[in-house]
């Protein structure tokens, strides 16, 4: 039923276009999640989306009707912020009621569910506390509970959990999760820049940067196979190393000659005219393995520091002239590294190949320039 | 001498004395009283830091004990005595008298209507004022415009509305800017002031006009500490302009709401120089404050003129408190 669709929607403040040409479906029951970095616009497009803010271009539908002129209240949305926003003068049970009331929804309907939500949030005991005397993971509870009594068609979360601290903040993701599979069939549209809360709550994931979309996709698809050099910089962590070169073989393989002296093969096929085309290659720190000397290498280079985490040891290079320093992240301690030269290759499945900032796995789209750098 | 460098005289021989006192006053206790040396010295030091406060708070309590206190004291003693008896003491007999009189009990009357009526008026024009004015671009103006009045002594407005309110003879043209539109309705010219208990009324507009700007200043800043997020979420939660005003704005600057009534409260239950200016409490428009003027300075009867003082004194006092608590809770 809660079919959302997006088509060229943009918005301009006066003459700055704060995003332009977002197209997106989104159907019923999927947990979509809204990432980017700060200023790419998301919270301005989940706004639009509750009709807080005004759309200045494009068309927005909501089971198949426009609401681009819709006030808030009937869209069938509904909305938890940030700072939770709970009416302070209310009580729990006062804040959970107030939309109903407003709506003059018949008295028992209104308690029983008000006594639903508590009941799949555990606020029971809290219910005739004011939100001072709760805690901001009960704030938060509340303000989700706020939402479920009106049964909304879509509910939207703005960064609902950037104001918890870090051990609170996984509790609740989980608790999002968890009720997100206890309601299958409701649509949810979730802003975060935190790629981890993306990454574990998404269906789906939307990077929005530069004022657009820089590529839809499943959580894995977006990190096995970005779209472009954002994306494949932005989701993982650390980011995604870009070697520059050229490519030297094509076929259902390509062979790159990667500047600094290695040579990389790549699993992504190449076209005859592809021929010393200069690229960079993309491969994570993870992805890389460590080779005996003389034999094939991607990258070679000083180690300049090593952060030995437990289960991985990070190896951050000598940076190359201006570039941000190449890492990598080798399985088990490896503090001895520190100083030598190391020599790292990958499996080329895993080698990722960029012309023009754009993977050539997905040649046919059209180019997205996307300016923003995304660390 | 140039009576600008006079003044800049004066606040250097004040300032300077002032710093000179708290100076020397601390040197003599820590060098010549309380020395810290010798086989005492640190029993002295104890001794000093548990008179300093006394001797820098001195000064204050000095001033406000000879100005604030020692004139309540002498005022409930003169409430006490009487005139005519060279001072003897009475009791209560200035009491009992001034009781007895329906003067008192139309000020008694007045009052508890200003009471009522100005605080409340003053606080909804002014929460109002603070709401129209906060969205438009022009805001600031409209403010500027409202807040003057602040700026004009009671006195001073008592005079200009003393101005709206002038009644001329019928056959000449009407000054008084109501008359004037009266007249040019076609109505007879009205001697406003006149006309018993309406009169108070229009006395009071007088003092609602000052402090609604008083109120909006309050109430605009209070109006714009609440959550924006709060609001939002009331419009996603489907509230009307009217139901987010009332019900979400209200109450969350309900505690700033009550400190600007009571303040205004404190001011309305002393309410004496428009009166005085205006009516001086004819035709049924007396207040206590000028009920006790009139008995104090007219008739020269300090007897039941302080008994009054005393009277509004008591009226004052437990707002006062709750004003200050509420201030307290309010700053926490």
């Amino acid at each position: 039923m809660a079919d959302l669709v997006l088509t060229d929607v943009a918005k301009s403040y006066g003459s700055v276009n704060v995003l332009k040409h977002i197209d997106l479906d989104i159907s019923k029951g999927e947990l979509i999640v809204f990432v980017g970095p700060s200023g790419c616009g998301k919270s301005t497009l989940l706004r639009m989306i509750a009709g807080l803010e005004k759309i200045t271009g494009g068309e927005l539908q909501i089971d198949g009707m426009v609401v681009n002129d819709v006030p808030p209240s009937e869209r069938g949305i509904a909305m938890v912020f940030q700072s939770y926003a709970l009416y302070p003068h209310m009580t729990v049970r006062e804040n959970m009621q107030f939309a109903l009331k407003i709506a003059r929804m018949p008295k028992a309907e209104i308690d029983e569910r008000v006594e639903k939500a508590a009941r799949i949030l555990q606020l029971h005991n809290l219910l005739d506390r004011l939100p001072k005397a709760l805690s901001g993971g009960q704030r938060q509870r509340v303000a989700i509970g706020r939402s479920i009594v009106r049964d909304p068609k879509v509910y939207l979360f703005d960064e609902p959990l950037s104001n918890l601290d870090a051990a609170l903040r996984v509790a609740t993701r989980i608790e999002i999760a968890q009720l997100k599979e206890a309601m299958p069939d409701s649509t949810m549209i979730y802003v975060t820049h935190d790629q981890v809360e993306a990454m574990t709550l998404a269906s789906r994931i939307v990077v929005l940067a530069g004022g657009g979309i820089a590529q839809v996709g499943s959580p894995l698809e977006l990190y096995e196979r970005p779209e472009n050099e954002f994306v494949a910089q932005f989701i993982g962590s650390p980011a995604m190393n870009l070697l520059a070169g050229e490519i030297t073989a094509t076929g259902d393989r390509t062979t790159i000659a990667v500047e600094g002296g290695g040579t990389a093969v790549s699993g992504v096929p190449s076209l005859a005219g592809d021929m010393g085309k200069k690229v960079n290659i993309g491969i994570r720190p993870e992805d890389f393995v460590e080779t005996a000397e003389g034999a094939e290498h991607i990258f070679s280079g000083r180690v300049n520091i090593t952060e030995a985490l437990g289960e991985v040891t990070l190896l951050y290079f000598e940076p190359k002239g201006g570039d941000d320093p190449v890492i990598g992240k080798l399985q088990g301690i490896h503090k001895g590294l520190r100083g030598q030269t190391v020599r790292l290759s990958a499996d080329p499945a895993k080698v990722h190949v960029f012309h023009d900032t754009q993977s050539l796995l997905y040649r046919d789209r059209p180019v997205k320039r996307i300016t923003t750098k995304a660390h | 001498m140039n009576p600008a460098l006079q003044g800049l005289l004066t606040i250097a021989i004040g300032v300077g004395a002032c710093v000179g006192y708290f100076y020397f006053a601390n040197q003599i206790l820590d060098k010549v009283i309380f020395p810290a040396r010798g086989p005492n010295a640190g029993r002295n030091i104890n001794r000093a830091n548990h008179i300093r406060p006394w001797l820098f708070l001195f000064p204050a309590i000095f001033a406000l004990g000879l100005y604030l206190a020692y004139p309540v004291v002498e005022t409930l003693r003169l409430s006490l005595s009487d005139r005519e008896q060279g001072g003897a003491f009475v009791g209560l007999d200035n009491y009992s008298q001034m009781m007895s009189e329906p003067k008192f009990w139309e000020a008694m009357r007045n009052n508890m209507l200003w009471l009522i009526v100005v605080p409340a008026m003053s606080t909804a024009f002014g929460l109002l004022a603070a709401q129209l004015t906060d969205r438009i671009g022009w805001g600031n103006i409209a403010k500027s415009l409202i807040f003057m009045p602040m700026a004009i002594s009671f006195v001073g407005a008592g005079v200009i509305w003393k101005l709206v309110y002038e009644t001329r003879p019928d056959d000449i043209a009407q000054i008084g800017v109501l008359n004037a539109i009266l007249a040019g309705l076609g109505g007879a010219p009205q001697t406003w002031l006149t006309i018993p208990f309406w009169n108070n009324f229009f006395l009071m507009i007088v003092l609602v006009w000052i402090q609604t700007g008083f109120a909006m200043v309050i109430l605009s800043a209070a109006l714009r500490g609440i959550p924006e997020e709060t609001v939002e979420a009331a419009i996603v939660d489907g509230a009307n302009p009217f139901q987010i005003f009332f019900k979400i704005k209200v109450p969350q600057i309900m505690p700033t709401i009550v400190v600007v009534w009571t303040t205004i409260t404190l001011t309305v239950l002393k309410i004496f120089d428009i009166v005085f200016a205006m009516t001086n409490g004819q035709w049924e428009t007396q207040v206590l404050a000028n009920y006790m003027y009139d008995k104090l300075f007219r008739a020269g009867d300090w007897g039941v003129g302080s008994a009054a003082a005393i009277i509004i004194m008591l009226l004052v006092s437990p707002i006062l408190v709750w004003n200050v608590h509420n201030a307290r809770k309010e700053m926490r």
